[in-house]
């Protein structure tokens, strides 16, 4: 399925400044009813993401942390049930679950002699019974799963979409009975970085040669396609001596307009509709 | 100078600062303000500071090495004399016995006065004895070559060819000198009585050598000098194969065989006897003091010294790396101490205090020195050939000296598959008729084309002529063909025939000189020609004790001059007989011509990720196609060298002053013939100067004195030094240059700063380049010198200097201090039996020859199509060996090693012994291979010949070609599998090894439960992604906040564990994290639904969930965490206060599910009860409401009261609350 360019900007439009929360996305189904949720999810949370990296410095100064903590503190002294936490995240306009990062890491800082280190805060974050503030582990809790873009559990989830879209991706290639090479046989054979598949003959696909498929699980905008060409396609590129590439996004909006770059809805369909919008190929040309 | 060398041995300044100050000029900046003050006041004197250095040492050593300077001077004037012209004037030389690098007169300070003094007249007889000798390399050989002083080469008999006369004659009736072997026939080893073929038994200790079956005669290194009896008597007599009388018979062959190379050399590379008379110092006694580490005296001045010396020469500061080994070998070999000359009367007022004393005392001294430096550059040396790393591991003093040292080289020299091969090619064919330039359209005229014909003949004619008699001892070749060529020159009037015979001498000269290691290849399998691949192994064998026989002896030490050896003599003199200016016009343009599109070849390029075993075949021949045009490129540049400075070049001595100004200024004015500076600038740039470089000084090498002074020149020379000092070799990066590469570079560029012509202090007074070297690349980052194109075989076919190093040792093990000239070979018996087989031998050559003629009748296609499937055939070959035979050798070690691990229980047992035991299992059957590789190229290569020549192929043809293709399809796939097997089943096994380890490691037990999907599973199961993003709204909507209408419906909740099953189920899409994911969230499910926080859907009034749908849900939760799970399920998460305290905020507050639930987990073995019992006991220690830590209390009491055995129906909920008839739903 394609979403034009368009239809694309119209959603990224109501994602302005909306927290990232359950009722955000419903909100969202609602207006776009026939954009799949994940879709939606993947558009909202690759903007939130944008929108936060853009913000992430302001809430990070040690006066806004004070600031955060002591509004924290006030409000759990007076009703530490109420989701003070949430309530503030949603207020300065930042993630939920960065927001109870912040407060955490200020908590243990003043709790504990000795600065906490990331991977003590990361496991407090996953299993938020180990935080010894019973309240705070509440609320840290509650930011956590209301959060649809950040957090130990979105970070799961999108790892897991990335897994099984690579084996779907996998099933569909050995369906069309396109001879491949995995990232494993790759690896074995000495490559550092590699593309998830590299097809042993190339396929055309709409008049681009294809020659190696990655799958991105993940929306494809124009941003990440170029952060992602950047970092990784290049870097095939140059390895493999590889003229043409291609990858699979999880929905790309039609970018006519991007230079070195023309999207097309490829032949790889039959993807299961329950969940994936279908995968649209990203041909680079070069 | 010497005050530098002082205040580092008083240690004032650190050795590092030294170094630093000697590179960097101007950067002081690391040092301390102390050692950085000591040595500013000494900044003019930085420059002057390592020639001081070396001249230093070699000075310091003249007592030890007696016999002349070992690192030879530069040999002045050898370059300009022209080889082969007659009426050259005799030249007073410059002593070759000044000292290498002559102090300036200006910089010398008082403290260096006396020894700068000395430096005028170092050592050894009369420097300035002349020479008759015009010969470009016989000159020089004199000079380098120690002991050589007193003794004239020659006289100026004929012209090209020096009659040897010794001024002195050999006393052949000296056992001594001249032991009898077997009947040496008295005229080549009156001229070269160093041919001894002396079977030299091995002693013991050198352990390295191979058993030896038929030389039994005592250890030479209890007999100084070979017993001549021992040679005829005891070794023929016993215990020898039947092939000893064929032996004998070799012998006799292979001395004729050596007559004629000694004849057929017409060039200087003719070992020349100056090695000749022994001194009269050591005439006497020729036992070798023994080295004793013990007895080194003032061990750390020697320590820091060698510091210093090795720094400079790993910062590449002196002028040539290899000379410096060279000399430091020739300290490790030295023999014994001069004694006579103890008292050096220049040597002691004056001279500082630490400097007073001779640095090297005794020989320990010098040996003690030796060992410091070469530990020192231990990379360099274990990147030599085999032959010199073995004699290097098997040097006894070495070994008293440094063990370390002499271990890793042993390894080194056990690792190392750089066996090089210097044996010249056999005779070249010539170059066939090529249709496509040598017709009629091509030429002006009939005539033209008729005279060209005529030519082709004349030329070749006048090569067999060449090659039949330029052995003969008399004949000359001006004499013999002089006015033959200029008769045929004269014939060629248009100049479009000029350009025709130019090709086709340029073709004929790249088909006979351009590898003049091309035997060599087939020691790594890599045959860069069909001939040396058809029966290469007896060949290759023969060809090796040939060159171990008749190498020349010596190429005239570590630095020879330019010579042009084998049948590149012919070319030249072809040249300078021909004086032509048309042709040598026509030459040049033709040469740079082919030079150019040589440099520019685009060469493949190295893949960094493919380092793969199978890899190496195909990337052998890009070794090899790369050597190829290397070589080309170099012999190209040579004679363009030649030709092109040949008009300067002449033996009077280099102009000075004013003249030398005028010439200067009209130089200048010439274009060079080729824009050399460009390319090397080019191929700096490019990343290519391990190709550009090498030929570039072949160039330089001819140039006359005149060229490094002017601006064009200067310029590339100052590059060359800039990359010298760049290529530091322990500097290893991932796309920078290869070791080999620039230890190639290293080679030829310090080659090239000790060729007479080049201004001795043009690398001195030069300013550092300094480190801002960084040529600006626009290419990629992988360029060629990035890419290990460069093996031993190549550097030493390039440098064949550097083979000095190996003759050195091998003088020192032979016993023999070149007594007579060369050093004494040893045969090993591997020889013998390869001799044995002499018949075969002799067929094969045949065959060989014969093939080789087939290739000529045939269109050239043929031989590429046939080369080609071969290549490829092998290569294949190698791959299928890979993927069948290793592979199940790898499978079997792998149920071998399960078996091991069985049997010696957990721990297993040390992995580097497992794999010895697998190995030693499993390599004997690598043998099978060469079997399976033969009977795989026998099945292929016929085929693919077919499918590739033309249909109309006569079958005669066809089969002859398909016969090769399998021959060399089997040699090329025998030769690597034969060398490379053991070593890949060994890296695979390895490999496997260690996998089978490392999934064995972590976790023994998850791994065989593990289960996939059942077979009929066909993946429908909801996306774990879609499961866990679904039960987090279902947590984020119970934590809150929510709208008021807001919840979720029971029935959607089965739903969700009924996907969750089936999910958890199929496995197909689940990845580790996930199924954590998914386990801790079904807990937290589970808490939420025990503390009734789940907001239902639904009329208001139910806004809780039911009692009974509560306990089908724990239930099949229950069952999951039970069945389906397959990793672990954080359990404990339900009895922790975070979820426990869930409960504390529900009014009313209900236990029994709670109750209900640990139970369950008891009864199902999810929990024991201990583990449920200190869960609740730490739920204690949290801070609760009062009402709430009593009613906690109750439940575990309750809980721990209950009898193990569960009874049903408990009223758990009596304890708070009276139960709201709870109907049990167990299902």
């Amino acid at each position: 399925m394609i979403l034009t360019k368009a239809q694309y900007e119209e959603i990224a439009q109501c994602l302005v400044s909306v927290p990232p929360t359950r009722q955000s996305l419903r909100k969202l189904k609602q207006r776009f009813p026939s954009q799949s949720q994940a879709t939606l999810l993947s558009i909202f949370s690759q903007e939130y993401q944008k929108h936060i990296k853009r913000t992430h410095a302001k809430h990070h100064t040690s006066e806004a942390i004070e600031s955060y903590y002591q509004r924290y503190l006030n409000g759990v002294v007076k009703n530490g049930a109420a989701p003070v936490l949430l309530d503030l995240a949603n207020e300065v306009d930042y993630a939920p679950s960065l927001m109870a990062r912040l407060i955490l890491e200020r908590f243990l800082q003043e709790h504990e002699e000795t600065a906490p280190s990331k991977s003590v805060i990361n496991s407090m974050l996953r299993d938020p019974s180990q935080i010894p503030d019973g309240v705070l582990a509440n609320q840290v809790y509650q930011c956590i799963v209301n959060d649809c873009c950040y957090g130990p559990l979105v970070d799961c989830i999108k790892h897991a979409i990335g897994h099984e879209h690579e084996v779907l991706l996998r099933d569909l290639l050995l369906e069309k009975n396109l001879s491949f090479l995995d990232e494993d046989q790759l690896r074995a054979k000495g490559y550092d970085k590699t593309p998830d598949f590299i097809l042993q003959v190339p396929v055309a696909v709409e008049g681009h040669i294809i020659h190696w498929i990655e799958s991105k699980a993940s929306f494809g905008d124009e941003c990440s396609h170029h952060a992602y060409l950047h970092d990784q396609f290049w870097s095939y590129w140059n390895r493999d001596g590889i003229s043409q590439c291609c990858s699979g996004w999880c929905g790309t909006p039609g970018l006519s307009n991007s230079s070195a770059s023309a999207s097309q809805s490829a032949g790889i369909t039959g993807v299961r509709k329950h969940f994936l919008p279908g995968i649209l190929m990203k041909c680079v040309c070069k | 100078m010497a005050a530098v060398l002082e205040s580092l041995l008083r240690e004032e300044v650190s050795v590092a600062a030294v170094v630093r100050w000697i590179a960097h000029s101007t950067r002081g900046s690391e040092d301390n303000p102390g050692e950085a003050a000591a040595l500013s006041s000494l900044r003019p004197l930085r420059k002057e500071f390592v020639p001081f250095l070396l001249n230093f040492l070699r000075e310091q050593s003249s007592r030890v090495l007696p016999q002349g300077p070992p690192t030879p001077a530069k040999a002045p004037g050898a370059s300009a004399a022209l080889p082969g012209r007659p009426g050259g004037p005799s030249r007073g030389s410059r002593g070759a016995r000044s000292q290498l690098f002559p102090p300036t007169e200006a910089a010398s300070t008082a403290a260096e006065a006396p020894l700068a003094r000395r430096g005028g007249r170092r050592r050894g007889p009369g420097p300035a004895r002349e020479r008759g000798g015009r010969g470009l390399e016989e000159g020089v050989s004199g000079e380098n070559l120690p002991g050589a002083g007193g003794r004239r080469l020659r006289g100026s008999g004929s012209p090209s060819r020096p009659s040897l006369t010794l001024s002195d004659p050999p006393n052949l009736s000296n056992l001594e000198e001249f032991p009898p072997v077997g009947s040496v026939p008295p005229g080549p080893a009156g001229t070269k009585p160093s041919r001894r073929i002396n079977p030299t038994p091995v002693s013991e200790e050198r352990s390295l050598s191979k058993p030896k079956t038929c030389f039994t005669s005592p250890p030479i290194s209890c007999v100084p000098s070979s017993q001549p009896s021992a040679l005829d008597t005891s070794p023929w007599g016993l215990g020898l194969p039947p092939g000893c009388r064929s032996l004998q018979e070799e012998r006799e062959m292979l001395r004729k065989e050596r007559s004629k190379q000694l004849q057929q050399s017409p060039t200087p590379t003719c070992p020349t006897p100056e090695l000749g008379s022994p001194l009269p110092s050591r005439a006497g006694s020729l036992t070798d003091e023994p080295a004793d580490p013990a007895r080194v005296s003032s061990r750390q001045r020697l320590e820091l010294v060698a510091l210093v010396y090795s720094s400079c020469i790993a910062e590449n500061l002196v002028p040539n790396l290899f000379l410096e080994l060279f000399f430091v070998f020739q300290l490790l070999t030295a023999r014994r101490m001069v004694t006579a000359k103890d008292s050096d009367p220049e040597l002691s007022p004056g001279v500082l205090d630490s400097l007073e004393s001779p640095l090297f005392q005794s020989i320990h001294d010098c040996v003690f020195f030796a060992v410091q430096v070469l530990e020192c550059h231990f990379q360099v040396l274990s990147n030599l050939d085999k032959g010199t790393l073995k004699l290097l591991a098997e040097n006894e003093r070495l070994l008293c000296f440094s063990p370390a040292l002499q271990g890793r080289l042993r390894a080194a020299y056990e690792g190392s598959v750089a066996k090089v091969s210097l044996a010249m090619p056999p005779s070249a064919q010539a170059v066939s008729f090529q249709p496509e330039t040598d017709n009629r359209a091509n030429f002006s005229s009939d005539r033209a084309f008729h005279t060209f014909k005529k030519q082709r003949d004349v030329f070749y004619e006048v090569l067999r002529e060449w090659e039949d008699h330029h052995e003969e001892p008399g004949w000359d070749f001006e004499k013999g063909l002089g006015s033959r060529i200029r008769a045929m020159m004269g014939q060629l009037s248009a100049a479009c025939s000029h350009s025709h015979f130019v090709r086709l001498f340029q073709k004929q000269l790249l088909q006979m000189c351009q590898s003049p290691g091309g035997a060599g290849g087939t020691v790594l399998g890599e045959a860069p020609d069909v001939l040396s691949m058809l029966g290469a192994d007896k060949l290759g064998r023969l060809w090796r004790l040939q060159e171990r026989l008749m190498a020349p002896q010596s190429s005239g030490g570590p630095c020879p001059p330019p010579t042009f050896p084998g049948c590149q003599g012919f070319f030249r003199d072809f040249i300078l007989s021909a004086s032509s200016f048309q042709f040598n016009q026509h030459l040049m343009d033709s040469l740079s011509l082919k030079i150019r599109e040589l440099n520019g070849l685009a060469l493949p390029q190295h893949e960094p990720s493919d380092e793969d075993g199978e890899s190496d075949v195909d990337w052998q021949g890009e070794r090899r196609q790369f050597a190829v045009v290397l070589l080309s490129l170099r012999l190209l540049a040579k004679f363009l060298g030649f030709v092109a400075f040949l008009p300067y070049r002449g033996p009077e001595p280099p102009p000075t002053g004013e003249l030398q100004d005028s010439i200067l200024a009209l130089r200048s004015q010439v274009p060079p013939v080729l824009d050399v500076r460009t390319l090397l600038q080019r191929g700096l740039q490019a990343r290519r100067a391990v190709l550009t470089v090498p030929w570039l000084v072949e160039f330089l090498s001819f140039a006359d004195h005149v060229v490094p002074l002017l601006d064009y020149y200067r310029d590339i020379f100052i590059l060359l030094l800039r990359l010298h000092r760049s290529l530091v070799l322990s500097q290893e990066s991932e796309g920078k240059m290869c070791f080999l590469n620039k230890l190639l570079l290293l080679a030829v560029l310090g080659w090239l700063f000790q060729i007479p012509t080049v201004p001795e202090d043009l690398f001195f007074l030069e300013e550092g380049p300094s480190d801002a070297f960084e040529v600006d690349t626009v290419a990629p980052e992988h360029g060629l010198d990035a890419a290990p194109v460069v093996d031993q075989q190549l550097l030493y076919t390039c440098c064949p200097y550097i083979g000095e190093l190996r003759k050195l040792l091998a003088l020192w093990v032979s016993g023999s201090s070149g007594r007579s000239g060369g050093f004494m070979r040893k045969i090993t018996p591997t020889t013998t039996t390869g001799l044995g087989a002499q018949p075969s031998q002799t067929s094969q050559g045949l065959q060989a020859r014969l093939a080789q003629a087939f290739f000529h009748n045939q269109p050239p296609s043929l031989r590429r199509t046939v080369e080609f499937v071969a290549e490829r055939i092998g290569s294949n070959c190698v791959k299928h060996i890979k993927a069948t035979l290793v592979a199940d050798l790898v499978r079997q070690a792998e149920s071998l090693l399960q078996e091991q691990l069985v049997t010696q229980g957990e721990e297993g047992g040390d992995p580097a012994q497992l794999l010895e035991i697998l190995c030693s299992q499993l390599c004997p059957h690598g043998a099978q291979a060469l079997a399976l590789g033969r009977e795989f190229c026998q099945r292929k290569s016929p085929g693919a010949v077919q499918a590739l020549l033309p249909e109309e192929t006569p079958a005669a043809v066809l089969s002859s070609a398909e016969n090769i293709a399998v021959g060399l399809a089997t040699e090329k796939a025998c030769a690597w599998l034969s060398a490379n097997i053991t070593a890949l089943i060994r890296r695979e096994v390895k490999a496997a090894v260690s996998r089978t380890l490392r999934a064995q490691g972590p976790e023994p037990a998850a791994r065989g439960e593990r289960r996939g999907c059942s077979r009929a599973c066909e993946h429908h199961a909801p996306l774990p992604s879609h499961l866990i993003s679904e039960i987090k709204d279902v947590l984020s909507l119970a934590v809150g906040p929510r709208d008021p209408d807001e919840g979720v419906s029971p029935e959607h909740l089965e739903q969700l564990l009924g996907q969750l099953g089936q999910t958890l189920r199929c496995r197909q899409f689940l990845c580790p994290p996930a199924e954590q994911h998914l386990a801790k969230c079904s807990v937290e499910l589970a808490s939420l639904l025990v503390a009734d926080q789940i907001p239902i859907l639904g009329p208001p009034a139910q806004y809780r969930l039911e009692r009974g749908q509560a306990r089908r849900l724990l239930h099949m939760l229950l069952s999951l965490w039970k069945e389906d799970f397959q990793g672990p399920v954080p359990l404990q998460l339900l009895l922790s206060p975070r979820n426990v305290g869930l409960l504390a905020d529900t009014r009313p507050r209900e236990w029994d599910l709670l109750l209900f639930l640990l139970r369950e987990l008891v009864e199902k073995g999810l929990m024991g009860r201990m583990e449920i019992e200190a869960c609740l006991g730490s739920l204690h220690q949290a801070q609760w409401p009062g009402d709430f830590a009593e009613e906690l209390a109750t439940l575990s009491n309750l809980f721990l009261a209950e009898p193990p055995l569960p009874e049903p129906q408990l009223r758990a909920c009596e304890l708070v609350q009276p139960n709201r008839g709870t109907v049990l739903a167990q299902s």
